[in-house]
């Protein structure tokens, strides 16, 4: 038989029936449409605003003439850059903010590494008592705000340094807690590595669970002590997710802004977050946008070495948060002891903040803290001008209620948006691999995962503060703030949903394509039941985060899209410290409740069911 | 209704072409099966068909309209191809009942209420599954699992149905079965039917016509007593029939084949060409005697394989191995005489170079 060669009898790129061919096809790939749409969209909110404060940082600014009165406006400039690193100023402006961040965030992130690892390894290795609480407890840091416990620390230790009311050490004691334990680098750094070990803790727990039985027996069958096996095979396998942890939590505290501006300003402490927010309110953007900047590449380059060091390429993989137990070593007499300073940690990190923050809401005068000081007023006080400004208690105070109202808002928007943006980018990624657009897909809904949060936040503000045709200028608005954390949240969500997709064979798909089901029918009726469950888990994770975000959104709000959030950090700004504490306790048993409620009805929904073969 | 054409169909993933320039024509009612090793390019050819895979060259025609052509800019999305496609993994949806499986695309057509509790029953009785409609598709067995992914076809009611390896997953009693009613399905519904498959026993049981094909190329195509009996060449005469055929390789010399210890007598015409070439035989075209008889071979036994029915023997002539076939459940030591004569009709012949059978070349 003789075949023709190859290759004959294509027609040219641009010929019509080339163009035609193409968009037919265009048609019966839906996954191709929906790539492209996303590709658009997320280069739009991710990569034009980034390069946008490049230029923006490069660009002589309006209000740069007050510093320089000749300077032409929109010229190239390197007038930015040359404040922040090579002035007087930039002593202040960035290299002492640059020393302290990274202090920070070493600091922080060796606390919590070992922290989370202890905790992890005892509750999935040995025989702790009360797992199942522990469990539980062990994740509550992560539905609270970061800064929960920065809050509870100034109710501690609050001395007179700044005026106002003092803390409960003084009141118990009559002792002014030294400046160095009130505030500053060291009770940063404990406020935040109490916070931060939840991350290292459930990456590390999930990565053991899985690790251990099948390949540390087959090293025990060879003969290798315990010792070795946990040194030759264990953590060999733990290193990714050890090297996520770290990434995850110092990429975290870079871009954390809460507990650096409780403890850190008072002393007049600035870190990488804090100091451009302090420029962004001083209206010089240039030095903010330079400064975001250096902390996007700060936050680039510790990711590259992390993953040298570890040598582990992949070392960012997302969390899942599963907890499983298995070959337990027996703790013998420590049984007991180890429970007791697991109970005791806890106590600490979860019962002590909120037991603090509750007693805060409680007290009429602040700094009295004896019983005949408790008051509800600060709950349901109608308003008394006598009284912290005369700001009505929480169920009468319109403004608390609007924030309530829009914090609400903002963690189901984002975590609807996220959950579609997150199942169609799955669905482009996963239908489409092997293609390139599918990589630049992933590639590019994995990019916000590299902007810690502060400087995400000053991207926005560059980028959205007037209209780019047709959009308008979204500063100020709702829009910008579930936008933001639409996209902060985008990393994790479409992991999750390309999770989901790959779980669910194409064939499945395939079958009710064949059988003439339509493209929108296919994905309710089969892509969208059976990555439910899936979904659901990734939608809560962003509700919870929309809930307790500060550092993503603080250079953002205003009156008009005001969140709890940012009430809080405002009313503790202004010293008004049973407001702020009674509105964070809201707040985290807001976000207790209905992430208990969202667990309850999907399981109720009989999610099990979804046994897929 | 119900004709499928593909005319010089080419498809490659990245560098490596998968299927090489595949002319293809199935006729209304036929019972079509593609048969080869894994990795010929059968499934991507089916999925070709469906509209699940996009050719890079050629066209597809189903019923006399054009579904694919890159020439023309014509695709037409699986959707709209209206065909029958059952996957080896069956993609039964395992969030839906049976009933739930069954109804779905037929919902879609706007199909009234009754007809659709109708087609249900019938799809549902036709697989003998009467019974199943609320159980969910992990509560059923991998052959129950099975029909209803046939039952889900039956109530489409389309003129073309591709089926890609439905049995592999069954084991090998349930098979047989699933065979049989499969070709009775295939019988009531009378829908034009491209069946893929790697196992040579449901092709030669299953088909009206089949296509071999090996590395993106159709090595033969024809009714499965042509290919068993008339092997295109030495691929298809080696990958069809269990035990394998017998090869043997000589030289022609005096109108006979010599191949060392045996020589094989040949027709005229192809003794006339002179050189070398291969002669096969099925094993149960040798003819087996244990007394010695004149002009027989002499050949010495090894293993037996006896599977009931047949036995299947290794023999040899000095050092050249030869398979026999044989009915009945045969015992004899190792080592024991006995004497082979080929039924010379039965016989192929092969080029050495071109491994094309002869025979074609011929007539
Ligand atoms: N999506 C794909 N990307 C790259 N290569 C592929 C893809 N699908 C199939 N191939 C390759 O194309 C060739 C033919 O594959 P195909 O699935 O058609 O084989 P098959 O004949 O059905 O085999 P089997 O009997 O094992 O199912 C194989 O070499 C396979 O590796
Ligand atoms: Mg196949």
């Amino acid at each position: 038989m003789i075949k023709a060669p190859i290759g004959i009898g294509k027609p040219a790129f641009w010929s019509v029936q080339n163009i035609s061919y193409q968009a037919y096809r265009l048609k019966t790939r839906p996954e191709l449409i929906i790539g492209v749409l996303a590709l658009c969209f997320l280069s739009f909110v991710v990569l034009v605003p980034l390069l946008q404060i490049i230029q923006d940082a490069f660009t002589f600014q309006s209000y740069d003439l007050s510093y320089e009165p000749d300077g032409v406006v929109g010229s190239f400039t390197l007038f930015h850059i040359d404040r922040v690193f090579n002035q007087p100023i930039s002593t202040a402006l960035f290299y002492k903010p640059l020393l302290n961040s990274l202090k920070m965030g070493f600091a922080v992130t060796a606390i919590a590494l070992v922290v989370g690892f202890s905790l992890a390894w005892l509750m999935v290795r040995t025989n702790v008592h009360f797992k199942g609480v522990f469990g539980a407890m062990l994740v509550f840091p992560y539905m609270m705000p970061s800064w929960v416990m920065a809050i509870a620390w100034l109710s501690l230790f609050k001395n007179d340094r700044i005026g106002g009311s003092e803390g409960l050490l003084t009141y118990l004691t009559g002792i002014q807690a030294p400046d160095w334990v009130a505030y500053g680098i060291f009770p940063i750094v404990i406020t935040l590595a109490l916070h931060y070990y939840a991350y290292a803790y459930l990456l590390i727990s999930g990565a053991l669970a899985t690790v251990d039985s099948e390949l540390e027996e087959a090293g025990a069958t060879s003969g290798m002590g315990k010792w070795k096996r946990i040194r030759v095979i264990t953590m060999p396998l733990l290193m990714p997710a050890i090297g996520s942890a770290i990434v995850l939590t110092f990429i975290r505290i870079l871009g954390t802004f809460g507990t650096p501006a409780l403890l850190g300003l008072p002393v007049r402490f600035f870190t990488f977050s804090t100091q451009i927010y302090a420029s962004i309110n001083a209206r010089n953007q240039g030095d903010a946008f330079v400064l975001a900047l250096v902390l996007i590449v700060l936050a680039i380059s510790f990711i590259w070495i992390n993953s040298r060091i570890i040598g582990v390429r992949k070392s960012y993989v997302t969390m899942t948060g599963k907890g499983f137990r298995k070959s337990e070593s027996d703790l013998g007499k420590m049984r007991w002891p180890i429970t007791i300073l697991v109970i005791l940690f806890l106590c600490m990190t979860v019962a002590l903040p909120l037991i603090l923050l509750l007693w805060e809401s409680l007290t009429l005068i602040p700094g009295n803290y004896s019983i005949s000081n408790l008051t509800t007023y600060f709950w349901n006080g109608k308003g008394n001008i006598n009284l912290a400004y005369g700001e009505p208690g929480i169920i009468h105070n319109k403004g608390i209620l609007e924030a309530l109202f829009n914090s609400i808002k903002l963690g189901f928007a984002a975590a609807l948006f996220n959950g579609v943006l997150g199942l169609l980018v799955g669905y482009a990624v996963v239908r489409g691999r092997g293609a390139r657009l599918s990589k630049w897909l992933e590639a590019i809904a994995f990019a916000p995962y590299i902007f810690p949060s502060i400087a995400l936040g000053a991207i926005y503000i560059g980028m959205f503060s007037t209209n780019i045709g047709p959009v308008p200028a979204l500063y100020g608005t709702f829009t910008i703030l579930v936008l933001i954390t639409v996209i902060k949240n985008l990393p994790f969500t479409s992991r999750t949903g390309i999770a989901a997709i790959l779980q669910i064979h194409q064939s499945l798909e395939e079958a009710a394509r064949v059988q003439g089901i339509g493209w929108f029918r296919r994905m309710f009726r089969i892509i969208i039941p059976l990555s439910m469950s899936g979904l659901v888990a990734g939608m809560l994770l962003t509700f919870i985060t929309a809930m307790r975000e500060l550092s993503l959104i603080i250079l953002l709000i205003s009156p008009g899209n005001m969140v709890l959030t940012g009430l809080i950090f405002s009313y503790q700004e202004m010293d008004m410290s049973q407001h702020s504490s009674a509105v964070t306790l809201m707040l985290v048993l807001l976000i207790i409740v209905i992430s208990v409620i969202v667990r309850l009805i999907t399981r109720s929904a009989g999610v099990g069911r979804l046994n897929v073969t | 209704m119900g004709q499928i054409l593909l005319n010089g169909i080419v498809k490659s993933y990245g560098k490596e072409v998968v299927v090489k320039n595949l002319d293809l024509t199935v006729e209304t009612g036929e019972f079509l099966t593609i048969l080869g090793p894994s990795g010929c390019g059968k499934t991507t050819t089916l999925r070709m068909i469906a509209g699940l895979e996009e050719p890079d060259q050629g066209m597809i025609k189903l019923d006399d309209k054009v579904v694919f052509s890159r020439n023309d800019g014509v695709v037409v999305p699986p959707e709209a191809r209206h065909l029958g496609l059952i996957f080896q993994s069956y993609a039964l949806w395992p969030h839906m009942t049976v009933a739930k499986n069954i109804t779905l695309a037929l919902k879609e057509q706007k199909i009234s209420k009754s007809e659709i509790a109708q087609r249900l029953e019938n799809a549902l009785d036709m697989v003998q599954l009467t019974g199943y409609a609320e159980r969910y598709p992990s509560e059923l067995s991998g052959g129950q699992q099975q029909r209803v992914a046939v039952a889900r076809l039956i109530a489409l009611r389309p003129s073309i149905l591709l089926m890609d390896e439905p049995l592999s997953n069954l084991d090998a009693k349930l098979r047989t079965e699933m065979r049989a009613s499969l070709k009775r399905l295939h019988r009531d519904l009378g829908a034009t039917t491209v069946y893929v498959t790697h196992d040579q026993i449901e092709a030669l049981t299953l088909s009206d016509r089949i296509i071999i094909m090996n590395e993106g190329q159709i090595m033969q195509e024809g009714s499965p007593y042509d290919i068993y009996h008339h092997p295109a060449n030495i691929f298809v005469a080696e990958f069809i029939g269990d035990p394998g055929i017998n090869l043997f390789k000589g030289t022609i010399s005096n109108g006979m084949l010599d191949c060392g210890a045996i020589s094989i007598s040949l027709p005229t015409t192809i003794a006339n060409r002179g050189g070398n070439l291969i002669a096969g035989i099925r094993p149960e075209k040798i003819k087996v005697s244990e007394t010695a008889k004149n002009g027989w071979q002499e050949v010495t036994t090894g293993i037996l394989q006896p599977t009931g029915a047949n036995t299947i023997l290794e023999v040899k002539a000095e050092d050249i191995p030869i398979t026999l076939l044989q009915t009945g459940f045969i015992t004899l030591s190792e080592d024991t005489p006995l004497w082979i004569d080929f039924e010379t009709d039965a016989l192929s012949f092969f080029d050495t170079e071109t491994q094309e059978n002869l025979r074609n070349e011929v007539s």
